[in-house]
């Protein structure tokens, strides 16, 4: 695009680029500096604090009790959210209003809804105390409403990205409603769908962070604890967002080499925003 | 009930301070954002390759994570700042990078004929960039904005961890102390996020239709 834009630069617009790149990295290298130095000044870069993550035990505890659980929280609710999706998204596709408008709404309230808003109130309510089911679940069940009403509408525009003919071919052949989803639509459309759904579990991990309000396991809790005993605040969370950082790396690589392999060159999946009709749209 | 009724006024004020993170740092990440775009577009390779990197290391941190460096973080460097600051910091930081994203992407939108043949018919750049390349830039960045300011507006929630009596923070206020209504107090302030995200996606929408081209 920008090379179209313009000519092939002269000798002094050449020379003018390569003085904005000098001071674009004297800038850079500057505010990193100042950084350092501020860290330097306030002893933040001391050993001491950074010892807990050079340690074995408490590395264990933060990869096994901290990024297993958060992986393993993650993980189970998109799995249940791809349940609830494909319920509800299908229920979007129904031709009977009945069952259209129910899961329009639904699906519109939990993507409007904030996660940690649902947290609370799925921990406070249900989750704490005896007999409740406790912040891991209240963590995963507010995950997967929150995640499985955006599949909802991923599963919903895979199914209308199916090309029309398919269905109407499997009509002419005299396939029933329910066989054409079956058989003709989804497992076309779930091939659409993949990429999307892994860009999704990345989303997932992130917010299990949020499971830190209500105490639940995973990393942030593990990362909490250790913050807490050596008040190294700033160390903590630089070293639990390189963690995330590597994880969702890897997930997102994943889903652009799924997408490469199945859906090819074809762009990625659109899917509407909150609050738009999605009954007229498209 | 009654104590959420009685307290209206509480419950107002919280959705006042949701709203005022939502505009302050909605409006910074907006410049932010667009700023971080133009250097990933634009001719210098070391400010794009850093614009590259700031928004695949933020885009993969927990928003929770950036509050926790914000909140806790800053102080550890001497840096003292109301949590209001701090919340806007924190929320700005990370919605740029998103901003950034979408920007670029309805900027690469545009097909690359169309800037060909604006060449072709001997457009100076300054020409290409504002009668062809950037009215259609704009009207392909609405739709990623909106969802992206939508998330802004829920993401301001988080605040309610660190110290931000907003709404979030409010409802958990109201649902300690009511046990036997907290379906209907939480559906009340679901209500108000509801509310404010339909009101977004309407302004979205009513900018769309503004920009909309008749033939196509």
């Amino acid at each position: 695009m920008t090379s179209v834009l313009f000519d092939a630069p002269g000798p002094a617009t050449r020379r003018r680029h390569r003085m904005y790149s000098l001071l674009g990295t004297v800038l850079l290298l500057a505010a990193a500096g100042f950084v350092l130095w501020r860290l330097q000044e306030t002893g933040q870069l001391a050993y001491e604090l950074w010892e807990p993550f050079l340690t074995p035990s408490y590395m264990r505890a933060l990869l096994v009790e901290g990024m297993l659980k958060t992986l393993q929280m993650a993980f189970g609710s998109v799995l249940l959210a791809v349940v609830f999706g494909l319920v509800f998204g299908v229920a979007k596709l129904s031709e009977h209003g009945w069952v259209r408008w129910p899961a329009f709404v639904v699906v519109e309230f939990f993507r409007a809804v904030p996660v940690l808003l649902l947290m609370f109130f799925i921990f406070l309510t249900y989750g704490a105390g005896e007999g409740g089911i406790g912040s891991y679940w209240s963590v995963v069940i507010a995950l997967t409403l929150y995640n499985g009403a955006v599949l909802a509408e991923v599963f919903r525009a895979g199914v209308l990205a199916v090309p029309h003919g398919q269905a109407e071919a499997a009509y002419a052949l005299g396939l029933r409603k329910s066989q054409v989803m079956t058989s003709v639509l989804l497992p076309q459309a779930v091939k659409i769908m993949l990429p999307a759904i892994i860009s999704q579990c990345v989303v997932a991990l992130k917010d299990t962070s949020l499971g830190y309000a209500i105490l639940a396991p995973g990393l942030t809790e593990v990362g909490k604890s250790i913050f807490q005993e050596f008040s190294n605040q700033l160390q903590a969370a630089i070293v639990m967002a390189a963690m995330f950082i590597t994880v969702n790396l890897l997930l997102s690589a994943l889903a652009t080499w799924v997408q490469r392999k199945l859906v090819g060159e074809r762009k990625p999946l659109t899917v509407p925003m909150v609050g738009r009709d999605t009954s007229t749209a498209i | 009930m009654d104590d959420v009724i009685s307290n209206f006024d509480l419950v107002l004020q919280a959705f006042r301070l949701t709203i005022e993170l939502f505009v302050v740092s909605g409006i910074l990440s907006l410049i932010f954002g667009t700023a971080l775009a133009a250097m990933r577009v634009g001719p210098v390779a070391v400010l794009a390759r850093a614009g590259a990197l700031y928004v695949a290391l933020v885009r993969n941190t927990p928003l929770l994570i950036v509050f926790i460096l914000a909140t806790f973080g800053l102080p550890k460097l001497d840096v003292q700042l109301p949590f209001f600051v701090k919340g806007v910091i924190a929320l700005t930081v990370y919605t740029s990078a998103f901003v950034c994203e979408a920007v670029r992407s309805g900027i690469n939108s545009v097909p690359l004929g169309q800037a060909e043949a604006a060449r072709a018919t001997g457009l100076t750049f300054t020409q290409t960039m504002s009668n062809v390349v950037l009215p259609q830039a704009l009207r392909a960045v609405v739709p990623p904005l909106t969802s992206t300011m939508i998330a802004l507006a829920k993401n301001t929630s988080v605040g309610a961890v660190f110290g931000l009596f907003e709404a979030t923070a409010r409802m958990r206020y109201f649902s300690n102390n009511n046990a036997s209504d907290r379906t209907l107090i939480f559906l009340t302030f679901a209500l108000g996020y509801v509310i404010i995200v339909e009101l977004i996606s309407a302004a979205g929408l009513g900018l769309e239709r503004r920009g909309r081209v008749a033939a196509r």
